[in-house]
């Protein structure tokens, strides 16, 4: 066995333990906490595919953002988990059911297809070996993909203002501040000078 | 890809994964954030298989099909939970069987 083989079967395994994981753990804290350990695991299995710039993209967006996202939403709302995993081993039997037909589907497409000799030559993007993965990942995305890139943006932007749009509310009785109130506040309407006699009080 | 890795590896690990996300549907049917998770399994599946599909042939489209795939997943994500956010102030849960409002 290669070192390659050895840390490829390494990382598959605890990848795929730590997804079972995700989908079994009694508390969604753990969940998200395996999710973020899976998604580190396939970021190692994407370098070892030699597809370096999307392994750090899964770390920075995934791990940074996403993951954390999970866990803001998981920590703030005030759910009770345990009632909710009642009746869980319910649908357990059909789960099952259509999981091992889909493994067995996947795992015997998997194992049997082959790639026809015509498409191994006529890469649209050929790999150059010279090239840093990133490098080479710039090149077309700016150039050739330049449109798909665009969309790409549009597509995050929507997604920022619809959760913007979404979760903004204004609560009645709260005190918001008004930067023109403030600036136009005059001396005369807050400020009182009283003599006191000395010994006496007001 | 090459070193004693082949693709069919990669792919078993991208079915397997996949049949963990379908699997955490069902096992889960009552939690939505489990469900989100469990899509976002399935989403890292589909992209471990461009991935491995853009190595062996030697094609960097894949990869930058699978950088697509991300964005729409984070995207995905962040839309999710903003709907889950503004579902739970409005009912005070995030059951499955309390989403029913637009039952006719």
């Amino acid at each position: 066995m290669t070192l390659p083989l050895f840390f490829f079967y390494v990382f598959s395994i605890v990848a795929v333990a730590s997804a079972l994981m995700v989908i079994a753990s009694r508390n969604p804290v753990h969940s998200v906490l395996f999710l973020i350990l899976c998604f580190v695991n396939a970021a190692a299995l994407f370098l070892l595919a030699g597809a370096e710039f999307l392994a750090l993209i899964l770390v920075v967006v995934y791990v940074g953002a996403v993951a954390v996202l999970f866990l803001f939403v998981v920590m703030m709302l005030d759910v009770d988990f345990a009632e909710m995993r009642q009746g869980m081993l319910q649908y357990a039997p059909v789960g099952v059911l259509v999981g091992v037909i889909l493994l067995l589907e996947l795992l015997l497409v998997a194992g049997s297809f082959a790639v026809s000799p015509e498409v191994t030559g006529g890469a649209v993007v050929p790999i150059e070996s010279g090239i840093e993965n990133t490098r080479a990942l710039g090149r077309i995305i700016y150039t050739q993909y330049v449109y798909l890139f665009q969309a790409a943006g549009l597509v995050l932007l929507v997604a920022m203002i619809g959760a913007i749009v979404l979760t903004l509310r204004h609560k009645a009785g709260v005190k918001r501040q008004d930067p023109a109130v403030q600036v136009g506040r005059k001396r005369s309407e807050t400020l009182q000078v009283v003599k006191v006699k000395s010994g006496q009080g007001l | 890809m090459g070193l004693g890795i082949g693709l069919g590896h990669y792919l078993s690990v991208a079915a397997i994964l996949f049949t963990l996300g379908v699997f955490g549907i069902f096992l889960n049917r009552k939690n939505v954030i489990i469900i989100l998770m469990s899509v976002e399994l399935i989403l890292l599946s589909v992209n471990l298989n461009f991935v491995a599909f853009s190595a062996e042939l030697g094609d960097l489209q894949g990869q930058v099909f699978a950088l697509m795939i991300l964005t729409v997943a984070a995207a995905e994500a962040a839309i999710g939970l903003a709907i889950l956010v503004i579902f739970y102030r409005n009912r005070g849960s995030i059951a499955v069987d309390d989403i029913n409002m637009m039952k006719g």
